[in-house]
């Protein structure tokens, strides 16, 4: 069995989004690049089962749409564990140009098994991989928070809206993770570090594929009024005033 | 020509997402000259499906079908309800099952995606959409380039609005594919109010202190109607369920009304809830960072706090 992590390569989140040039971009100076932290979960749970005694997996590998500045981003995944990665060489323009691009990959490799993070933390599209999905006409499994291969049978646990789900899928798919498919992230050690560099890390030239959609420019949220403080001795002051003033109560 | 809604319905009834979607969809055909289609899928009464016709729709396409949540069938469904109602606009909601199936329906009619709108499009030619991005940090504005579009809007970005249409209600018989995934258990919350879906969230956090503490917290929420949540470092304790983590890597929520007890307001919990109407936020330490996006705040220990809040809570629902 072949798994395939789809990473996206994202501003850490804690940076502070600065517009620039006429709103039409944000400042990226200074701005510390990582692996889309569910992607960096869905490929901690891959490697998690690749250990796992007699697992049918037989090989991990990554997948970022992007240019050569991405690439850290790959080797860092490399480093944790991935037996080897690919890059199309081209912007992300927009999900869709994105999931046509591995859709193709895909096609060429057969994977058994595709994992998407839930979305990223820059455009929060949560599209990729349902789109995937679509273009290569397989089932999707979304907001999985369990995967596990018994048998050399899938079973994951998904949440829906109002409950959770434990389903069973044929391969190929794709599983769409959020919190929940692995506790904490792998971080790498030295000796991945050392051999992430010579791992296969492989350029492909990208598809021809028109996006759907682009961004035109961005617009940054209206500041918060002042904070009303009550003391907290009078804290009932503060339903009152909820029911009152703010008619939310 | 039409904006279809894709509806979603909680043990019989219409949630909350549904009117808001037919509010918005209303909104933009009034600007485009299209009919508003409701698609029903599940079991739910006629009395229920005319509701629709309150909200904008004028048509309600219902689809009896209730077969468990597969991603492949429910976007086969929703395919056939587009090209039958010759459907240019796509719209729902952007929550478990819109980020589920917006994606799989956009890329089999090759239509331009919209996920997380905040707003009615801003223009209709270009078509451009703003949508939240770095997790409620900044909009985009999106435009979109392909003759058929598919939206999911996020709870709470529009009013509800009442407009009573004439409705049709059509039962459609749309073919079924097998489905590939098979669901071998469900656990729902039954009774319970849906945390995505709440008006009013009373959320705790580290300053809790201890899972034994949030029997105030429960009292406190039930008399509001309020659905319960935790910040990250409650769930990881176990103090909480993982399901009631509101935050960045957790659910994502925007009610009207979100109460942060004894949580700082880390980057990642605040970006789960800016899109609350009204946030109030109880910590004893006066620098804590929720207070800069808070409207209401009080300097104080929540187990001092949180008695006060219920007294004058139950006062209020007595007397109102």
């Amino acid at each position: 069995m072949k798994i395939l992590v789809c990473i996206s390569n994202v501003p850490d989140t804690t940076t502070k989004i600065k517009l620039v040039n006429n709103n039409s971009g944000y400042d990226k100076t200074g701005v510390q690049w990582i692996i889309n932290p569910w992607d960096e979960l869905a490929l901690t749970r891959a490697l998690l089962l690749k250990e796992e005694q007699g697992s049918p997996i037989t090989e991990i590998s990554v997948i970022n749409v992007g240019t050569k500045d991405t690439e850290p981003t790959l080797r860092k995944a490399l480093a944790v564990g991935a037996d080897d990665a690919i890059r199309v060489d081209a912007e992300a323009k927009d999900a869709y140009y994105v999931a046509a691009q591995i859709a193709e990959v895909v096609k060429n490799n057969g994977y058994d098994i595709v994992l998407c993070g839930i979305e990223s933390s820059d455009y929060n599209g949560s599209a990729v991989g349902g789109m995937l999905s679509e273009l290569l006409d397989v089932p999707s499994v979304s907001s999985v928070s369990g995967l596990f291969i018994e048998d050399g049978k899938v079973k994951l646990n998904r949440e829906i809206d109002g409950g959770t789900q434990v389903l069973a899928t044929e391969t190929p798919f794709v599983a769409i993770v959020q919190k929940g498919i692995a506790l904490d992230p792998r971080i790498p050690a030295m000796r991945g570090i050392m051999m992430a560099r010579k791992k296969p890390l492989v350029v492909l030239p990208p598809a021809d594929i028109e996006a759907l959609t682009e961004y035109i420019d961005y617009e940054m949220p209206q500041a918060k009024s002042a904070c009303k403080m009550i003391d907290e001795d009078n804290a009932g002051d503060m339903i009152r005033l909820l029911h009152e003033e703010a008619k939310a109560i | 020509m039409s904006v279809l809604v894709y509806t979603e319905n909680w043990e019989g009834k219409f949630k909350k997402l549904s009117f808001e979607l037919l509010s918005y969809a209303s909104e933009i055909a009034a600007q485009s000259g299209d009919q508003v289609v409701a698609l029903s899928i599940g079991k739910v009464g006629e009395n229920e499906l005319n509701l629709l016709g309150n909200y904008g729709a004028s048509k309600v396409l219902a689809v009896g079908y209730d077969g468990e949540l597969d991603n492949q069938v429910y976007t086969s469904i929703i395919a056939q309800a587009v090209e039958k109602e010759d459907a240019t606009i796509v719209i729902m909601s952007d929550n478990f099952t819109g980020k589920a199936l917006a994606p799989r329906v956009s890329a089999k009619l090759k239509a331009g995606l919209v996920t997380g709108a905040v707003a009615v499009p801003a223009s209709f030619d270009p078509f451009v959409v703003k949508k939240k991005a770095f997790t409620g940090k900044t909009f985009v504005h999106v435009k979109v380039n392909t003759a058929k579009k598919v939206i999911s809007l996020i709870g709470n970005s529009v009013e509800i609005k009442e407009t009573a249409n004439a409705i049709s209600i059509e039962k459609f018989g749309a073919t079924l594919p097998e489905a590939k995934t098979s669901v071998k258990e469900v656990n729902r919350l039954t009774g319970r109010i849906l945390l995505t879906d709440a008006e009013i969230i009373v959320s705790g956090g580290r300053g809790m202190k201890s899972a034994d503490n949030w029997a105030p917290l429960e009292e406190f929420a039930e008399i509001l109607g309020a659905a319960t949540a935790c910040s990250r470092p409650v769930s990881d304790e176990g103090w909480r369920p993982h399901h009631e983590h509101v935050g960045q890597t957790g659910k994502i929520v925007a009610p009207n009304l979100y109460f942060a007890l004894g949580i700082s307001g880390a980057i990642q919990h605040i970006a789960g809830v800016s899109g609350s109407k009204i946030l109030v936020a109880v910590n004893k330490d006066k620098d804590a960072p929720v207070f800069e996006v808070a409207d209401y705040g009080i300097v104080g220990d929540v187990q001092k706090v949180l008695p006060q809040f219920i007294t004058a809570a139950k006062e209020l629902k007595a007397n109102s």
